[in-house]
C-alpha cells in the first residue's frame, strides 16, 4: 500500500496544495528516523569504520597509520587465533548437528499428541530463558571434577573413571558444546515444532490412507516440506555460534591455557584488555566476512523466493 | 483372537512399543534438561561442609538459606563485598528504560513500515535486518567512540541506547509482521474517517496489538536482563548489571570457593527470566518463533 | 443531470504494470453506478483512486465539481464500505460510528443525533453498545454502512460489500442497499464481481477489463446489446451460445452456417456496421439460452431446426436443456414443467430481434 510515491499532474488548478516530496508522509519519516540512523550510522558506518581501521597499527587509540595487511598476517600467525578458529569449528559443527538432530527429534516426539505436552515443552525450553553466564556457571559446577559427574561415577564404584573436561586441553571445548546444547536445543525444538504444526494435516491423512509408515512420511514428505524452517533455523543457530562469548567467559574463560578460546573473546581481549585495537579490528573483520559468506547466499535465496512469490 | 466381533471403540494398548520408546525418550531428555536446575537448587541450600562431603546431586541433609542471604547481601566481586543486590538494582535501572524506549521506537517503526512506506524505507529495513546477524564485535568500538563523544560512555544511558539499537531489528520485524497481518481495509477505513499517522496508531492499532506488545516485552526483558557484553563494555564499573556481577563473584579467584553461595547467586540472577518464562508460557514460544521463523 | 464524480484520463501503474489506462468516467448525481468485472480487472483499484486511498499517476478526479486529485480521503466528501467490514475491533458499534465524526471535531450533540439517525435507518439501535466480535456478518456490514452514513456525504463507495456473506443474507442486504439508495438519493459507486448484484442494483453498469471500461450502459442495454463478445459472455447465466458462420449481404442481410439460414431484416444493426462489410464476412451469432423459441411461438420466427436433447438440468422455475448444434454444445431454456428427456427431439427457433451478431475478428457487435 504505497500512499506516498505519486506523480499525479492535474492539468487544471488543483484544490489542494501538493507538498514537497520530502515533506510528504512526514510523520512516517520522523518515526523511522531511529531506524535510518541505526542502519546508516551503526550497521553500515561502524562496520566500515572497523574494517578501515583494521588496516592500521592502532594500539590503545585509533590512529590513521595504515600498515596494509600486517594485522591480518599477525592474526593468522597467532596460535591463539588459530586455536580460536579450530574451537569455533568444533563447537559450531557439534552445536549445529546435535541441536538440529535432537531439536527435531524432540519436536517430532512432542507432535505425537502425547500427554503432558506442555510440561515437556516447558522443561526443554526453560534454559533458553537463562543467560549464557548462568548456563556456564551451572555447568562449571556440574562438571567440577571433585564434586560433579566424575566424582559420582567414582562413588558408584568406577574409581578410575575420568571425566574432567574442564581441566583437559583437548576436550575443554566439548564442555562448551554440552552447555550450549543444554541452553539452545529447546529453541530449535520450538522452531521445529512450529514448522511441524504448520504442515497441512491433510498430508498426514493422505499418508495414512496410503499406508505410508510415519517415519517414512517424516523423512520423505515432512522434512522436505520444512526446508525453509530448517534453513532459517540453520542461519539463526550459525549467527549465534559466531557470537558466542559469554558462555566461554563464564564456563572456561578460554582455559585451560588457550584451549577453549573463541574469536569473539579474542576481539574483546585485544580491544579492551591488551589495548591492541588494530589486531582486534582485524579479527572482527574476519568474523564479519565469515558471517557475510553465510548470510548473503541465504538472503539472496529468501529474496528471490519472495519475488517469485509476488509474481505468482 | 477374532472370536469377538469388533464393536464400539477400538481398544488401545497403553504399553505399546511405540509408547515405551516415545515416553522413554522424552523422560530421559527431560531428566537431562532438569538436572542443572535441580543441582543449582540443592547446592544453594547446603552448607559448605556438607558440599565437601557429598556430590552435586545429593539432596541437602540440613536445609540452610544462609548462602542465599550471603549471595544477595555480602558476596565479594573481587573489589567489593556488597553481594548481588547492587547488580540487581543496576539491572533494574537498565531494564526498565531500555524495554520502554526500544519497544516504543520499534513499534512505531514497524507500523510506519507496514502502512506508510516511503521511498527508501524498504532499503533501510533490509539493512536493519542484515544488522541482526552481523557480529556485534565489528560495531563495538566505533560505538564506544560515538558514545564517548556524546559524553554518555560509562553511563546507564549508553547501555540503554545500545540495547535500543541492537534490539531494533528483531522488534521492528516483529511489529512489522504483526501490522502486516492487520487488514488493509481497516487502515483505509480509518483514513476515510479522517485519522492521520499518529491517531491511527494510538487509537486503532495500539489497542488491538496488546498481545504483540506482551511478546515484545517478554523478548526484551529476558534479552536485556541476560545481557553480559553490552553491560560490561558500556555501563561503567558502577553500573555493572547483575550478570557481570555474578560472573565476578563466581570467577573471582580470591579466597575459598563457596559453591553454595555461587549457586544461590546464579539462581538469583536467573530468577527473573525464569519467572517471566513460566508465567508467559506459550507467548514466550510465540515471541521467539515470531521473530525467527518469519525472518 | 449534473455530474457527481468525473474522472478524466486517469492512469495508474504499479511499477511496470499498468493497472488503469487513460480511464474516463462521468457519474451522475444520485446515480447508482456498478463497476463490474472479474478479479484483477482494476475495478477495486479505480474505487480506491476515487476514495484517495491510492495516489494516481496521471489524470484528474473531480467530486461535486471540485478537483480532489490531491485531496486526502477525509476531505473528499465520501463514505466507504469494505468487503471485510473493516470495523475497529476494540471499539463498540457506537465508537465505530463516531470515530470519524470525532476526528472531524463535530460537537457532541451533532454526533449523537447523526448516530441516532443512522441507527434508525439501518435498525442497529440495539447493537450500539456491542463490540464487532459479538455481531453477525449481516449486522457487521450494516454497521459498516452506518459508518459511511453518519458522515453525511454525497458519495458512497462500496467495495464488494456483500461478498463475505452467505447467499440468503446477500439477497436480503442487496434489497436493503437499494432501499437505502431510494431513500437517500445520493451517488453510489459499487464494486462487485457478481452480475446479479450489478443487474439488480445499478442505474448504469460499467464493465471493466484489463484496466479499462469496456461498456457503460443501463443494465438492460448491457444485457440486450452487448458491445462485444466479452460483455456478451460475461453477462447472463448460463452464458450466451455462439455459432460461427458467414454474413450474407446479397439481397437481404442474413446469417448462414451449414444448413442454418437466419434472415436479419429485423436485426437492429448498430450504425455503419453493415455497410462496410462485404458478403461472406466471418461472423459469430450469439443467442442467449432464454431467448430460444419453442412450442407454439415457433410460427412467429423465420427459421427453426430440430435438435436432440443431451442433458436435462431442471432448475425449478425453468429447465436448461443441453444439446448439439453444428457440432457444438448448445444450451436453451424451456418451461420448468416441460417433460423432455434425454434422446427426445425438439424443435427450436431463432428470433432475429433477440440475437447478437459479432465480427469474428474484432469480436465487436455489428
Amino acid at each position: 500500500m504505497n500512499t506516498s510515491s505519486s506523480t499525479a499532474t492535474p492539468s487544471r488548478l488543483p484544490a489542494a496544495k501538493r507538498k514537497h516530496p520530502l515533506l510528504r508522509n512526514l510523520p512516517a519519516k520522523l518515526a523511522a528516523t531511529p531506524m535510518i540512523a541505526t542502519a546508516l550510522v551503526v550497521f553500515i558506518g561502524c562496520s566500515v569504520w572497523s574494517v578501515v581501521y583494521s588496516f592500521t597499527s592502532s594500539r590503545s587509540l585509533p590512529k590513521e597509520k595504515f600498515v596494509g595487511l600486517k594485522q591480518y598476517d599477525r592474526l593468522f600467525g597467532s596460535s591463539r587465533w588459530t586455536e580460536s578458529i579450530e574451537n569455533i569449528a568444533i563447537y559450531g559443527i557439534c552445536a549445529l548437528v546435535f541441536s538440529l538432530l535432537v531439536g527435531f527429534l524432540l519436536a517430532v516426539a512432542l507432535d505425537q499428541k502425547i500427554r503432558f505436552e506442555n510440561t515437556f515443552r516447558t522443561i526443554f525450553l526453560y534454559p533458553f530463558a537463562l543467560s549464557f553466564i548462568v548456563t556456564g556457571l551451572v555447568w562449571q559446577w556440574i562438571l567440577n571434577p571433585d564434586f560433579g559427574i566424575q566424582q559420582i561415577i567414582r562413588d558408584i564404584g568406577f574409581s578410575g573413571f575420568e571425566f574432567n573436561l574442564l581441566a583437559s586441553r583437548e576436550y575443554s571445548v566439548y564442555a562448551l558444546v554440552i552447555a550450549g546444547l543444554w541452553q539452545g536445543t529447546g529453541f530449535v525444538m520450538a522452531l521445529m515444532l512450529a514448522g511441524l504444526r504448520g504442515i497441512d494435516q491433510d498430508i498426514w491423512k493422505a499418508a495414512r490412507v496410503d499406508g505410508i509408515p510415519a517415519w517414512r512420511t517424516y523423512l520423505f514428505i515432512v522434512i522436505p516440506m520444512m526446508r525453509p524452517v530448517f534453513i532459517t533455523t540453520l542461519v539463526i543457530i550459525a549467527s549465534g555460534i559466531v557470537k558466542v562469548y559469554d558462555l566461554v567467559v563464564a564456563l572456561t574463560d578460554g582455559g585451560p591455557g588457550i584451549s577453549s578460546e573463541m574469536p569473539a573473546k579474542y576481539v574483546y581481549d585485544y580491544m579492551f584488555g591488551r589495548a591492541n585495537l588494530g589486531q582486534a579490528l582485524a579479527a572482527s573483520t574476519v568474523m564479519l566476512s565469515t558471517v557475510l559468506i553465510i548470510l548473503i547466499p541465504w538472503a539472496y535465496l529468501e529474496f528471490r523466493q519472495k519475488r517469485d512469490g509476488d509474481h505468482a | 483372537m477374532h472370536s469377538v466381533e469388533p464393536t464400539g471403540r477400538k481398544p488401545r494398548r497403553v504399553l505399546s512399543t511405540r509408547n515405551i520408546i516415545l515416553y522413554g525418550f522424552l523422560i530421559v531428555a527431560a531428566l537431562y534438561w532438569l538436572l542443572p536446575l535441580y543441582v543449582m537448587i540443592v547446592t544453594s541450600l547446603k552448607g559448605m561442609p556438607e558440599i565437601r562431603l557429598g556430590n552435586v546431586f545429593s539432596p541437602p541433609v540440613e536445609v540452610t538459606f544462609a548462602p542465599w542471604v550471603k549471595a544477595w547481601d555480602s558476596a565479594c566481586t573481587g573489589l567489593y563485598c556488597e553481594g548481588l543486590k547492587v547488580g540487581f538494582w543496576n539491572s533494574v535501572q537498565i531494564l526498565i528504560p531500555s524495554v520502554i524506549v526500544s519497544i516504543a521506537i520499534a513499534s512505531v517503526n514497524g507500523y510506519a513500515l507496514s502502512f506508510w512506506r516511503f521511498k527508501g524505507s524498504e532499503f533501510f529495513f533490509t539493512v536493519l535486518l542484515f544488522g541482526a546477524f552481523i557480529p556485534y564485535q565489528i560495531m563495538i568500538y566505533p560505538l564506544v567512540i560515538i558514545l564517548r563523544e556524546l559524553h554518555l560512555f560509562s553511563t546507564l544511558w549508553a547501555v540503554i541506547i545500545v540495547h535500543t539499537i541492537f534490539g531494533m531489528p528483531i522488534l521492528t520485524l516483529l511489529f512489522r509482521n504483526y501490522f502486516a497481518s492487520v487488514p488493509a481495509e481497516l487502515f483505509k477505513a480509518a483514513r476515510v474517517d479522517g485519522a492521520g499517522f499518529w491517531r491511527i496508531f494510538l487509537q486503532i492499532m495500539l489497542p488491538m496489538s496488546l498481545p504483540i506488545f506482551v511478546v515484545a516485552i517478554i523478548l526484551q526483558v529476558t534479552g536485556i536482563w541476560n545481557d553480559f557484553l553490552f553491560g560490561v563494555i558500556y555501563a561503567g564499573t558502577r553500573n555493572f548489571p547483575m550478570t557481570v556481577q555474578l560472573n565476578n563473584i563466581v570467577n573471582s579467584s580470591q579466597g575459598v570457593k563457596e559453591y553454595n553461595v555461587n549457586m544461590a547467586a546464579t539462581l538469583l540472577t536467573g530468577l527473573l527470566p525464569l519467572v517471566v518464562y513460566f508465567i508467559s508460557g506459550k507467548l514466550f514460544v510465540r515471541g521467539i518463533a515470531a521473530g525467527a521463523v518469519k525472518g | 443531470m449534473t455530474s457527481s464524480i468525473s474522472i478524466n484520463n486517469l492512469a495508474l501503474s504499479f511499477g511496470e504494470i499498468k493497472v488503469l489506462k487513460d480511464l474516463n468516467l462521468e457519474i451522475n448525481d444520485g446515480e447508482f453506478l456498478v463497476l463490474l468485472g472479474s478479479s484483477g480487472c482494476g475495478k477495486s483499484t479505480l474505487l480506491n483512486c476515487i476514495a484517495g486511498l491510492l495516489d494516481i499517476n496521471d489524470g484528474q478526479i473531480h467530486i461535486k465539481g471540485r478537483n480532489v486529485t490531491w485531496e486526502e480521503p477525509k476531505d473528499r466528501g465520501i463514505g466507504m464500505v469494505f468487503q471485510s467490514y473493516a470495523l475497529y475491533p476494540q471499539m463498540t458499534v457506537k465508537g465505530n460510528l463516531s470515530f470519524g465524526l470525532k476526528n472531524a471535531g463535530l460537537p457532541k450533540s451533532e454526533i449523537e443525533s447523526r448516530i441516532k439517525h443512522a441507527a434508525e435507518i439501518l435498525q442497529i439501535e440495539p447493537l450500539l453498545k456491542r463490540k464487532p466480535a459479538h455481531l453477525s456478518g449481516g449486522q457487521r456490514q450494516r454497521v459498516a454502512i452506518g459508518r459511511a452514513l453518519v458522515r453525511d456525504v454525497d458519495v458512497f463507495l462500496f467495495d464488494e460489500p456483500l461478498s463475505n456473506l452467505d447467499a440468503k443474507l446477500r439477497a436480503d442486504l442487496r434489497v436493503e442497499i437499494k432501499r437505502l439508495h431510494h431513500r437517500l438519493q445520493n451517488t453510489m459507486v459499487y464494486v462487485t464481481h457478481d452480475q446479479v448484484e450489478a443487474m439488480t442494483l445499478a442505474n448504469r453498469i460499467a464493465i471493466m477489463r484489463d484496466g479499462a471500461i469496456v461498456q457503460l450502459d443501463a443494465p438492460h442495454t448491457i444485457y440486450n446489446k452487448p458491445v462485444n463478445r466479452f460483455v456478451a459472455e460475461f453477462i447472463g447465466s448460463p452464458s450466451m451460445n455462439f455459432v460461427p458462420g458467414k454474413l450474407q449481404t446479397d439481397n437481404a442481410p442474413a446469417f448462414s452456417s451449414g444448413d442454418m439460414h437466419i434472415p436479419l431484416q429485423n436485426y437492429p444493426f448498430d450504425g455503419a456496421g453493415l455497410n462496410n462489410l462485404t458478403g461472406g464476412h466471418d461472423v459469430l451469432l450469439g443467442i442467449r439460452p432464454e431467448h430460444i423459441v419453442t412450442g407454439a411461438s415457433l410460427a412467429e420466427v423465420p427459421w427453426s431446426t430440430t435438435v436432440e436433447v443431451d442433458v436435462v438440468e431442471p432448475m425449478g422455475s425453468d429447465t436448461l436443456i443441453w444439446s448439439r448444434l453444428n457440432q457444438q454444445d448448445f444450451r436453451f431454456r424451456v418451461d420448468g414443467q416441460s417433460l423432455l428427456d434425454k434422446g427426445d427431439r425438439v424443435q427450436i427457433g431463432f428470433d432475429p430481434a433477440k440475437i447478437c451478431v459479432f465480427d469474428n475478428t474484432t469480436e465487436l457487435r455489428l
